[in-house]
């Protein structure tokens, strides 16, 4: 298979009919050895949307998002993407962008090498197209100029901004998220919720993001699931402002209503 | 006394360190209840008398006892002292005895809530020690993690190796000749320092015992022979281990810390094709040829103490040495260079990779990978003296 190939293949993989959910998740279970940390979840997120994991500390939803990206093998159940079944990171190029907490931005490159990485691996392009790519990228996300800046000396939303734009070089159509506004000031924070909305609303891209920043979710997430450390589940979906009026279970009330279970 | 002088003793007074106690501890019997009265300020420089006092003073309490800690004098308590107080209580209570904190003021009492003072202590569960028996099985359950761990990474290599003699096209050759300038060309003095020192030490040793036969040229033999086959590869690749193998370590470990090994997972880049195998051939470059140099630098290294102890001249110790020293002994120890480097590598990169928990994490790995490949690296050598001796080469 050679380069170019695997460039159609990552576009075709993702050309599935209207309606079927993108991502599936199947009576999956998570956890480590003995340590279960969910049961038999089941989910699907659909094109278009901007779906959130929420829950407390501990309750596994990065590690729900690790499943969903294919870099941790669930102990039972699967996860399938649509077209391509289970994420499998060791063949060819994964149809989707990852930001991680940290940014995870390779230190040792500039921003503008770290944004080209895949373009140089996945595609044929030129070199100076290559630039171009990766110029607009920085633009769309805010960051016109950081091209030849070193990670250390952007500041934490500046190198979330620089992940997001890496995740986005090979126009997925799928975009995870983890934990895009912790530890921002609100102001990052909000330039951050703007940015995930504009890609939705223009690129028609589909997020899947966990959080537990309350005006972020109810700024931007149009589905979510609760997930809940103690009975292992998912104790809530659907729209996260419906389910701050109105669900009934007093975990989701004061989840949403700030209150700690404990005082 | 100036104005200043006066301000510094009134601040000296206020010191954190008072000169007179300003807390008071007593006990009391009242009926069946053992009272302890804390007055005065309860402060955390104080922390250690108070903890004694109350230890002391309820040391005698046994099981059904009930201890009531008199908080109505308390003018002020701190963070501090009330969590050992409060530990005190839990201890307490884990013996049987139950108690109390009474009549504090509004404030202390806001203190003791916040310390969980006032709520049932929890029964603490008892950590049973491990037994023996369960250690075993735990470190060689471990072990067989490990194992597992190790023979994966192997296989994936190994992996990464063909699908790259398949598609060459998808190695990363661009990080190969930074790593063989980082790896190899930077550590040519060290490599040439050293082994010419070990060449001229071993010659300075031999020369003494060989100089009591009247054998003073066969010091020429003595170095040649050992540098080639032994101590020229075992050398340099001590210090490609120490240099590069500690830093591939703390670089893949770092990167493991930081996501950045999910992060090309996620990008399609297997990480073990993209940054193990660029470092690997640079080292399986490198090894053999720093080998070659420290062979010569350590043959020097005997040549300078031949002709100047020894009263060899400096044809008369080359030619011992050709005559010594054939082309096999020195392609065998540049052999054994090439499994080196590959044995350096790979252990660097599998402790990089297995690297969790942050900073800590990355030094125990870079650790650990040092001394499994000195360890290896020995056990190598062994295996092929005795190899190459049992076909007699």
């Amino acid at each position: 298979m050679t380069e170019t190939e695997n460039v159609v293949d990552g576009r075709k993989a993702l050309e599935i009919p209207r309606g079927e959910p993108l991502v599936r998740v199947v009576h999956l279970t998570m956890g480590w050895d003995r340590v279960i940390l969910q049961k038999d979840a089941n989910f699907e997120v659909h094109r278009g949307d901007i779906f959130a994991i929420l829950g407390g500390s501990g309750c596994g939803k990065s590690t729900l998002l690790r499943h969903m990206i294919g870099l941790e093998e669930p102990l039972a159940g699967e996860v399938l993407i649509a077209g391509l079944g289970r994420p499998n990171l060791a063949v060819g190029r994964p149809p989707f962008g990852v930001m991680f907490q940290s940014g995870a931005l390779f230190g040792s490159l500039t921003v503008g090498e770290n944004i080209g990485l895949s373009l140089e691996q996945w595609t044929t392009l030129p070199y100076d197209a290559i630039g171009a790519i990766v110029r607009a990228k920085l633009k769309l996300v805010g960051l016109d100029g950081a091209a030849e800046k070193l990670p250390a000396e952007l500041s934490g939303g500046m190198k979330k901004r620089a992940a997001i734009a890496r995740a986005m070089a090979l126009e997925p159509e799928l975009l995870f998220l983890d934990e895009p506004s912790a530890g921002l000031d609100p102001v990052s924070a909000v330039e951050l919720d703007e940015l995930i909305l504009t890609l939705n609303r223009v690129l028609g891209l589909t997020v899947v993001l966990v959080t537990h920043e309350l005006p972020s979710i109810f700024k931007i997430a149009k589905t979510c699931i609760m997930l809940d450390k103690d009975s292992k589940s998912i104790i809530a979906r659907g729209d996260p402002r419906a389910l701050r009026d109105k669900d009934p279970d007093p975990r989701v009330h004061s989840f949403f209503n700030r209150l700690s279970e404990n005082v | 006394m100036s104005a200043e002088r006066a301000a510094g003793a009134r601040r000296g007074k206020a010191a954190p360190f008072p000169a007179s106690r300003v807390s008071v501890i007593s006990s009391v019997r009242q009926a069946d209840v053992h009272k302890v009265s804390l007055q005065g300020r309860l402060i955390f420089q104080e922390a250690g008398v108070i903890w004694a006092d109350v230890l002391h003073q309820t040391a005698q309490l046994t099981k059904g006892d009930r201890l009531a800690f008199e908080m109505s004098d308390v003018e002020r308590i701190d963070g501090g002292t009330m969590a050992l107080l409060v530990h005190i209580r839990d201890e307490l209570a884990a013996r049987g005895v139950r108690a109390e904190f009474e009549g504090a003021t509004e404030n202390v009492q806001a203190l003791i809530h916040l310390y969980r003072g006032d709520i049932k202590p929890a029964r603490r569960r008892r950590r049973r020690t491990e037994g023996t028996i369960a250690q075993i099985g735990r470190a060689t359950f471990e072990f067989f993690v490990e194992l597992r761990r190790i023979l994966g990474f192997l296989g994936d290599s190994v992996l990464a190796a063909l699908g790259i003699l398949k598609e060459p096209k998808t190695g990363n050759w661009k990080h190969v000749v930074p790593t063989l300038e980082r790896a190899g060309a930077d550590a040519v003095p060290i490599v040439m320092l050293i082994n010419f020192l070990v060449g001229f030490v071993m010659a300075f040793q031999g020369a003494t015992q060989l100089k009591q036969f009247g054998a003073n040229q066969y010091v020429a033999d003595l170095v040649g022979l050992s540098v080639t086959r032994e101590l020229g590869p075992l050398m340099t690749a001590i210090i490609l281990c120490g240099r590069s193998g500690a830093s591939f370590a703390a670089e893949l470990g770092s990167m493991s810390v930081a996501e950045e090994i999910d992060a090309l997972r996620t990008m399609g880049f297997g990480p073990t094709r993209y940054l193990v195998l660029p470092r690997t051939l640079a080292l399986v470059v490198a090894l053999p040829i720093l080998t070659l140099i420290g062979d010569v630098l350590g043959i020097l290294g005997g040549l300078v103490v031949g002709v100047t102890r020894l009263d060899l001249t400096m044809s008369g110790y080359m030619m011992e040495t050709q005559r010594a020293v054939s082309a096999w002994d020195v392609f065998s120890g540049v052999l054994k260079s090439v499994v080196f480097a590959l044995a350096i590598s790979m252990i660097a990169c599998q402790q990089g990779f297995a690297t969790t928990g942050g900073a800590e994490g990355v030094g125990r790995r870079t650790t650990a990978s040092v001394v499994s490949i000195l360890f290896s690296l020995i056990v190598i050598d062994a295996a092929f003296t005795v190899f190459l001796h049992a076909f007699n080469l």
